[in-house]
C-alpha cells in the first residue's frame, strides 16, 4: 500500500512539472492546464493523506485501499478527458463554420476580381 | 460569378475530393442535361486537379481550405447557394456515379411536388443499380430503423442524389451534419415536417478513383448514423415539449 502510494505521488508531482513547464513554454495555453493541474493535485493530496484513501475506500465499498486510489485516478482522468473531448468537439465546429466562411469570402473576393478584369 | 436567374433558379452542387478522373464529365453531363443552369464544384481540399479539371469543364468552383469531410464540404455549396439567393438546389456526387441525365427529372419532381426535399432512389424501382451486399443490407436495415422516425417509407435513405428547395436549404445552411450527413438530413427536415419524396434513378459504377468505404468504416457508419439519429430525435422531441408548439416550421 505504501509503495503504490509514493508512486501515486511521484507520478502526480511528474504530472505537475510536466503540466507547469508546458504552460511556460506555451505548449499547453493556460486555461486547458487547469483540469490537469487539479487531477495532479488531487491525486498528490490522496496519495499523501491515507485517511482520504481510506475514507474512498469505505464509501466505494471496494475493500482495498489500492483499488479505491486507482479507481479515483481513473475518475478524475474521465473526467478531464469528457472536458477535453467537449472543448475538442466545439473547436471542431468553429474550425468548419470558419473553413467554410473562408471559401466563401474568397469565392467572393475571386468574383469581383474577375469582374473587375472584365 | 454564378447569379440566380428567375423564381425557378437552380445550382447544381457537386462536392468532389480527389475526383480529377471523373469531376469534368460530371460537370459537362450535367451542364449538356441542364443548359444554362450554373454547376458549383465544391473543392473539398483535393491535392490533385479536381479544381483545375471543375473549371475547365464549365464548372464554378468553391475551394475548401482544408478537408472537411462530406457533410462540411456539401454545407459550404449549401451556405453558398443560401447567400446568393437559389430557390433550389440539386447535389450529385462527384465520382460520375449519379447519372446527370436524371437532373432535369428530379427538378421537375422538386417544383411540381412543392416537397422540401426530393431524393433520387437507386431502389424504388428495378433500374439495373448495383451495390454491394453488405451495403445493401445496411441500407435495409436503415429504411426499418427510420420507417417509424419517418412516418413514411424510405427506399433509399443514403443517396447522394437530392433535390432541396429554399426552405429546406435555410435549415442545412445552419445546421447540417457533419459526417455521412443524408440519413441525418432526413430526421432534421421530418422533425421540422418537412416532406420528402424519391424517384427512380440509375446509379452507375465507379470508373476512376477509389471508394473510401471499407468493412470497419462501415461498421463505424452503422453506430455513427443510429446516434445521430438518435440524438436528433431526442433534441427536436425536446424543443417541442419545451415550446409547447405542434412542431417547428421553417427555419
Amino acid at each position: 500500500m505504501q509503495h503504490l502510494l509514493n508512486v501515486a505521488t511521484v507520478t502526480s508531482v511528474l504530472l505537475l512539472v510536466l503540466v507547469l513547464v508546458s504552460v511556460r513554454r506555451a505548449h499547453i495555453r493556460v486555461e486547458y492546464s487547469v483540469s490537469w493541474l487539479a487531477a495532479a493535485l488531487v491525486l498528490l493530496l490522496f496519495s499523501r493523506a491515507q485517511f482520504l484513501v481510506q475514507a474512498a475506500e469505505r464509501v466505494l465499498g471496494v475493500g482495498s485501499a489500492p483499488l479505491a486510489l486507482l479507481m479515483m485516478a481513473g475518475a478524475i482522468f474521465l473526467l478531464i478527458f469528457y472536458r477535453f473531448s467537449v472543448i475538442v468537439s466545439r473547436l471542431r465546429d468553429d474550425n468548419i463554420a470558419l473553413a467554410q466562411r473562408v471559401a466563401i469570402l474568397e469565392y467572393h473576393i475571386q468574383s469581383i476580381r474577375d469582374h473587375a478584369n472584365g | 460569378m454564378i447569379r440566380p436567374a428567375g423564381l425557378q433558379s437552380l445550382l447544381v452542387i457537386v462536392p468532389a475530393f480527389n475526383e480529377q478522373g471523373a469531376i469534368g464529365g460530371v460537370v459537362r453531363d450535367v451542364l449538356h442535361s441542364m443548359p444554362g443552369v450554373p454547376v458549383l464544384v465544391v473543392d473539398d481540399g483535393s491535392v490533385d486537379d479536381t479544381a483545375f479539371q471543375a473549371r475547365a469543364a464549365g464548372a464554378d468552383v468553391l475551394s475548401l481550405p482544408h478537408h472537411l469531410g462530406l457533410g462540411g464540404c456539401v454545407q459550404a455549396g449549401y451556405k453558398l447557394a443560401y447567400e446568393l439567393g437559389f430557390e433550389y438546389v440539386i447535389r450529385l456526387d462527384g465520382d460520375g456515379q449519379h447519372d446527370a441525365r436524371d437532373v432535369p427529372r428530379l427538378f421537375e419532381k422538386l417544383l411540381t411536388s412543392g416537397c422540401e426535399m426530393v431524393i433520387g432512389s437507386r431502389f424504388l424501382a428495378a433500374n439495373g443499380s448495383e451495390t454491394s451486399v453488405l451495403r445493401a443490407w445496411g441500407i435495409r436495415f436503415f429504411r426499418l430503423v427510420l420507417r417509424p422516425i419517418l412516418g413514411q417509407p424510405v427506399y433509399d435513405p443514403t443517396s447522394g442524389f437530392v433535390g432541396v428547395n429554399r426552405r429546406a436549404l435555410g435549415v442545412f445552411s445552419r445546421s447540417f451534419p457533419l459526417e455521412y450527413p443524408e440519413i441525418e438530413a432526413l430526421v432534421v427536415l421530418q422533425r421540422r415536417r418537412f416532406r420528402f419524396e424519391e424517384i427512380p434513378c440509375k446509379m452507375r459504377p465507379r470508373t476512376t478513383g477509389v471508394s473510401s468505404i471499407t468493412p470497419v468504416k462501415s461498421l463505424y457508419y452503422i453506430v455513427h448514423v443510429l446516434l445521430g439519429v438518435f440524438v436528433n430525435v431526442l433534441k427536436y422531441e425536446r424543443r417541442l415539449h419545451r415550446s409547447g408548439e405542434d412542431a417547428p416550421r421553417g427555419i
